[in-house]
Formats: C-alpha cells, structure tokens, sequence
C-alpha cells in the first residue's frame, strides 16, 4: 500500500518525541544543571533528547582527554616553583607542527647548557593537540590539559610563555589520577633499585 | 585462494610478458616493473584485457630531485582480488610526457590531472588536463622538490630554530609574500583578477541545439558555498531544461598540500596530519597510514593491538555511515530529523574514541607497531553496551525510519546509476563500487591485520543507484556490528605495542603501497622512504577523490536535483577530496 512505509516512518518520529517527553519527566528537575542528568544522558541506554546544554552544563571529560599542553613544576619547601622540564628539546622535535619553542638555560659560571628551560613558548594557535609532547616527554614534565575554554581577544594572547604554561603537579593529579598514580609507581620503582 | 591460475604451456603469462615488454626493478626495497614511456598504454591495455587487471588504483609521481627524471607510479589490481602490479615510467624531469591512460581506465582522468597539476607530468591525450587543485595560472608545481611554499624554513621538520634557542615568533610577523614566493613572469598582485573560466565553459559547450526549438543550455554553478555540497565544493552543470547534459566538479577549495606537508614531517608526525583528510574517519585514516609504514619497516603489532585498531576502524566505519545516510536524507530535503537522529549514535561512539584516545574527532590513535594507549575497562564495556544493545537497536530503527519510505524511494530509486563494469573502470570504490554488483572489499580481496579471521559478508546490490548505496551501507553497519562482536569476544590480553615506543622511527629505505576499506572506499598510502627521517614520498589515494571521477557519468540525464543527491550517495568528505 502507497503511503504505508511513510507512515511506518512517521511512527518512529513519534515514538522519539515521546519518548523524549518521558526521559525527561523521569528524572525531573534533576534532568538538566546536575550531575546525575547529565551522567545520565552519556549512557548507552539513554533515550531522547542528550544535548549538554553548554555552558550552562559542562560535558564530561574522559581522563584521556587532551587540549593543548602545559607544564608541570613542583614546589619545594621554599616555595620557589621547579618545573620538571629538562629542557631536552624531545617535544620540541616530536611536535608535528613545530609550535614548541625552548631556549635551554647556560650556566653563567662554567658556560655550559644546564639541564632548564630559559624560556618555553607554545603557540596554542600552532598547536593541534596530537598530544605527542605528553606522551614521548621521559621526565613528564609536560602533558595534556582539560582546560578548553581559552578563547582571548587578541592573537598575542595565544603565545603562551612559560610562566603561563605551569601548573602544579597537584592540578595534574587530580585531571588525571590514574595516570597520575602509574607515573607515580613507575618513577619509585625507578628510583628504589639505585637506593639499594 | 590457494589454487593459483597458471595459464596453459604456450601462452604467455603476466611475468613473462612484463619482462618482455619492461624491466624488473631492482632497487633495494622497491618492486615491480619499468616500462618505458611509449608502450605504456599498450602495457595497461594488455594487462587489463589479458591479466585481469582492470583496477586502477593509484596514480601518483615521485621526484628524484636532484637526479633529473621523475617517476610516474601505477599501482593496478584485479577486481576479483589479490595483490598490487606496480608499474613506474621514468621521463625526464625537465620536459616529462607520458601517455595518458584514461582511455583504459576512466578512473585516472583525475588522478593525471593531480599528478599535472602538482608535478608538471603531461598526460598526452588527456581529454582535459587542467589543473584540478590549484587554479590556473598558479605558478610552478608544488609537490617538486624543488618547490618551497610560504613559510618555508627548512627542508625537513624538526627545525633547527626550536631548540636549543627557541625564540618564538608569531607567524603573523612574517611576511608570507618574501622571495619564496614565486610569480608567472608577467604577474603583478595587484593588478591580478582571476582568469574567467573560458577552458571549462568551452569545454561544456553545448552541441547543435534541438531543431525548430529555441532552447539553449544554461550553465549552472551548485556551490561552492551551498548546503548541498558537504563543503566548499563546486560543481558546473549544463542544463537542458532542468536535465543535465554535462557536470564537471571543480575542486580545489580546501586544497593545503597535505603531501607536501607530509614530505616535511617525520613519519611519525604524519599520523595526525593524516586525521585530519576525511575528518569523519580519522581512525581509518590511521589505519592505512600505519599499515603503509609498518609494511616498510617490517614490522607487525602485538594480536591486542589489533583487536583494538580494528574494533576502532569498524566504530568509525559505523558512524561514518549512519551518517552519510542520515546526511543523504538531508539532500533529499528531510531536514535534519533522521541526520541528528543519526549523530546521536555517531556522538556515542566518538564517546568512546574520546576516553581511549583522547580526541573525538582528531583522535591521533594508532602508532607503528601498536596503539598509542589501552582501552580503559570502563569504557570496554561502554562498547559491550553499545554492541550488544544499542547499535543495533539503532539501526534497525533508521531501517525501520527510512527504508520502505515511498518519498525516499522515488527520490532515489533509478538515480544516479553506475554499472559494475563502468564503476571498475572509473575506479570507484567503496559502498559505491559494491552497490553496483561488484563484491570488492580490501578487508576480502587483499586482507590486512586480523580480517581473514574474522566472519562477515560483502555485501552487494545489484541496481547501482542511490537507494542501493543507501542499503549497502545499512547492510555495512549490520556486519560491522558484527565484526565487532567477535572482535569483542575474542580480544586477548597483553601488549599493545611492539618494542618501545621511539619518537623517531627508523624506517629503510623503499617503497611501500599500504590500503585498507575506509567507510568511503579503498584508501591508500603510498610512502617512499630514502632511510631518512622523513618521507621523500608520501601521497594518499584518497576514496572521495576518485570516486568523483564518476560523478558525471552519473549525473547525465539527471536532474538537478538529483545531482545533490547523487552528491549525498557518494559520501564525500571535502578534507580528503583537496587534501
């Protein structure tokens, strides 16, 4: 019969817009602006309408998620930061588009290069988040932010130097524990044969 | 398969018959056969009427700068499966002219027309050697060694001025317009205006008009900037009353040298640059880049490895194709119901894709010899769920939704019609290629990682229209589901990378033409390797590109109308077509 797999398809359209109707009510008021909505609308089995109303709500983020990259320093009892960064140039050259800048520090008494960075620039303009600088950097003194929203007024704003680019290692644990936790594990197993 | 045709005492068989009428190639890490220049036509012509190679593949060139020859590389198959015949015709770099073979396989009208267009190579009788890229009256041949782009600053990355004493210059203060630049000698930017498009226009000239009839054609330009065209994509139709008698696409917009780009990198930097061609697909991608080196550098990743990379090249082939029916659904003017229907399910997946590689589209995710992470538990199951449950679920309802749809049935039905043998000839490929009848699938004919072991259908339709691409894809899903559910099933533990992973790879010098099925057809990478860091060729036979070698046939007596849809069934993704 003409018209009847039209009418089939129609059935589909009406059952997503109750549907949707439904998914909403059951969860009620807590189906947008909280946690548990939007969890719910990342599951497999959700039904409906799973917009995240950005930036009311924020999207989850996976831990592996990357955005461009920053560095890592710690702070010692001075309270002085120390960026892990040896300035080995690795990411330097692994940088698919070349925005990685480092000028490796001498050392004013001998006139040698001291394992430090002088200056590290990244143009996050440059940038498109590959992710390689975190991943083939030995010392993890670089890795991959969550934070995205970096929009600025001026194009200046997104050569970012290296005062800018640290963060504390604290920051990187909590953005990403489990790696966090592997590193941690891998760095004392490292460390305890040369103790013993 | 294992059975080999042998032919009968007597007659002449394909090695005999090479080996009379070229040379083997004896370079290290290179195959195949030099043919000189003149008899090549009648070389392919054999091979195709005699051998059963009547699959043209790919069509490149490589510079040998500063040798002074350049080589035009062929890599020819047959369409009932089996291995590549690599053919290569070495001309003069200075003055270089081969015959053009379009007159045995259609499907190298454009891929001539790339090879004249960014190396200088003259097909002698091309029935259109223009240049498809670039636009006319662009200076030079940029794929040439010797050609330097703006910005240039070094031969090969990583360039010296980053480290030790990096000091970083925004590439605004640079002055893109320095002597890098290189003008035709009569040439003043400012007074420039674009050439008219006197070569295409004449080229669709119309024919003696209908007796007694006062009608003309009119030219007609869909795009570049229209919904219609997935991208800035351009197609120029004549028409006779509302029925196209000539289409040409004009390509180009979204053109950046991406293998040019890729000669730059090293190989390992190339991985990401190669998500970014049909940005739908960026592990597929992936996967034909990586299969391509690995082939070269001899090597093959751990069994979990590839479990993973193809339970990801079958995620993306599924949102690829619900989403090129949902989008198909748009050019016939269902807006965008059944196509955000669709991206739900695609947004699931790229859910996936986001927490084991960190990116949802630009995902960055395979390395030679493995993988570049494991999959989280969590997110395992994620895919259990979504196998098991909810895709198809989904894509029994878009079945459900769409398929026995009178509109859509008229609207594509009988339209845009390729017969097996032509979409052969004009190297189509893809669910294109098999909604024609044919049963040619990389995954069956010239198998790569784990596909031999793994069970599912070609599948085939017989009409060769738009609905039966539509089917085929749907179908496609089905099996790719599938797939996934053995991948799911059998997946083993243990490494996901063999050796360590380096961030220079060593790669010996040599040739190498790695292809897999990608969503939108056969996607090959072509790599030379001289043993240095970078690639001295890298060149991608893209699926969206060739496979719009067949538009106009398809499009003849259509409608206009018809043409946005026979666009749609072709799913094209404009970041590959220009590269």
């Amino acid at each position: 019969m003409i018209g009847f797999g039209l009418i089939k398809g129609l059935a589909v359209t009406l059952k997503r817009f109750f549907q949707t109707y439904f998914v909403t009510n059951k969860l009620g008021s807590k189906h947008y602006y909280t946690e548990e909505g939007i969890e719910s609308r990342y599951d497999p089995s959700t039904e409906g309408i799973f917009t995240v109303q950005y930036p009311e709500e924020k999207p989850m983020l996976p831990e592996e998620f990357r955005f461009v990259p920053f560095l890592l320093y710690e702070v010692n009892e001075q309270g002085d930061k120390e960026f892990r960064c040896t300035a080995c140039g690795i990411c330097a050259k692994v940088c698919p588009p070349q925005c990685i800048w480092i000028k490796r520090m001498t050392d004013p008494a001998t006139g040698r290069p001291s394992p430090h960075p002088e200056e590290f620039t990244i143009d996050i303009d440059i940038c498109m988040n590959c992710g390689y600088c975190a991943e083939y950097c030995p010392f993890d003194a670089i890795k991959m932010d969550h934070d995205y929203e970096l929009s600025s007024y001026s194009r200046e704003n997104s050569v970012v130097s290296m005062e800018q680019l640290g963060k504390p290692v604290d920051y990187y644990a909590k953005i990403r524990p489990d790696n966090y936790r592997r590193e941690e594990e891998a760095r004392a197993a490292k460390k305890q044969p040369a103790a013993s | 398969m294992s059975d080999e045709f042998t032919a009968p005492a007597g007659v002449q068989g394909e090695a005999e018959y090479l080996a009379s009428s070229g040379t083997a190639e004896t370079r290290q890490g290179y195959s195949g056969w030099i043919v000189p220049a003149e008899k090549i036509a009648d070389v392919f012509e054999q091979l195709s009427q005699r051998f059963g190679y009547d699959f043209l593949s790919s069509l490149t060139a490589v510079d040998n700068f500063p040798e002074a020859t350049l080589e035009v590389v062929y890599h020819v198959f047959k369409s009932i499966g089996g291995g590549p015949l690599e053919l290569k015709v070495v001309v003069d770099r200075e003055s270089p002219i081969v015959p053009s073979v379009t007159k045995i396989y259609k499907g190298a009208e454009f891929q001539e027309r790339e090879v004249w267009d960014l190396f200088g190579v003259k097909f002698s009788g091309h029935p259109d050697l223009r240049r498809i890229l670039l636009w006319e009256g662009f200076e030079g041949h940029p794929l040439r060694k010797d050609w330097k782009e703006p910005f240039y600053e070094e031969e090969a990355k990583p360039f010296k001025s980053r480290w030790p004493d990096g000091k970083a210059e925004p590439n605004e203060s640079k002055n893109p317009f320095n002597d890098n630049v290189q003008y035709p000698p009569d040439f003043t930017p400012k007074n420039w205006t674009p050439p008219t498009e006197e070569a295409l226009i004449d080229l669709m000239q119309p024919e003696a008009e209908t007796e007694g009839l006062e009608t003309g054609q009119l030219i007609l330009n869909l795009g570049p900037q229209h919904p219609s065209t997935h991208g800035v994509f351009r197609m120029v139709a004549a028409t006779e009353g509302e029925a196209i008698v000539s289409l040409k696409p004009v390509l180009g917009y979204l053109h950046r040298n991406h293998e040019k780009i890729g000669e730059r990198n090293t190989f390992l930097q190339n991985m990401p640059y190669t998500d970014r061609l049909d940005y739908i697909t960026s592990m597929s991608n992936n996967f034909g880049y990586a299969v391509a080196v690995e082939k070269l550098m001899g090597i093959t990743p751990p069994e979990r490895a590839e479990y993973l990379r193809v339970m990801m090249a079958e995620l993306t082939r599924i949102a690829s194709h619900i989403m090129a029916n949902g989008f198909l659904l748009n050019d016939l003017g269902a807006y965008f119901t059944p196509s955000l229907y669709s991206l739900e399910e695609r947004e699931l997946i790229l859910d996936v894709f986001e927490a084991t590689a960190g990116s949802r589209m630009m995902c960055n995710y395979f390395r030679f010899g493995g993988v570049a992470r494991d999959i989280p538990p969590e997110t395992l199951k994620k895919v259990h769920s979504l196998v098991h449950d909810r895709l198809p679920r989904k894509i029994d309802e878009l079945d459900r939704y769409l398929t026995d749809s009178e509109i859509v049935k008229v609207r594509t039905q009988c339209v845009g019609v390729v017969t097996d043998e032509q979409a052969i000839n004009t190297s189509i490929t893809g669910p294109v290629l098999r909604a024609s009848g044919v049963p040619y699938d990389v995954r069956r004919a010239d198998p790569y990682s784990i596909y031999e072991r793994l069970e599912f259908d070609v599948i085939t339709k017989m009409h060769g229209d738009v609905y039966d691409r539509y089917l085929v894809r749907l179908e496609e899903m089905r099996q790719s589901v599938r797939i996934l559910k053995q991948v799911l099933d059998q997946m083993p533990d243990g490494p996901i990378m063999t050796g360590r992973p380096q961030y220079q790879v060593r790669v010996p010098a040599g040739e190498a033409y790695g292809r897999v099925e990608g969503p939108k057809g056969e996607l090959g990478f072509y790599v030379v390797s001289d043993g240095k860091p970078n690639p001295k060729r890298y060149h991608v036979r893209s699926p969206s590109f060739v496979n719009l070698t067949g538009l106009e046939q398809m499009c003849l007596g259509m409608k206009i109308a018809d043409a946005v849809t026979i666009l749609g069934s072709l799913d094209i993704v404009l970041g590959e077509v220009d590269r």
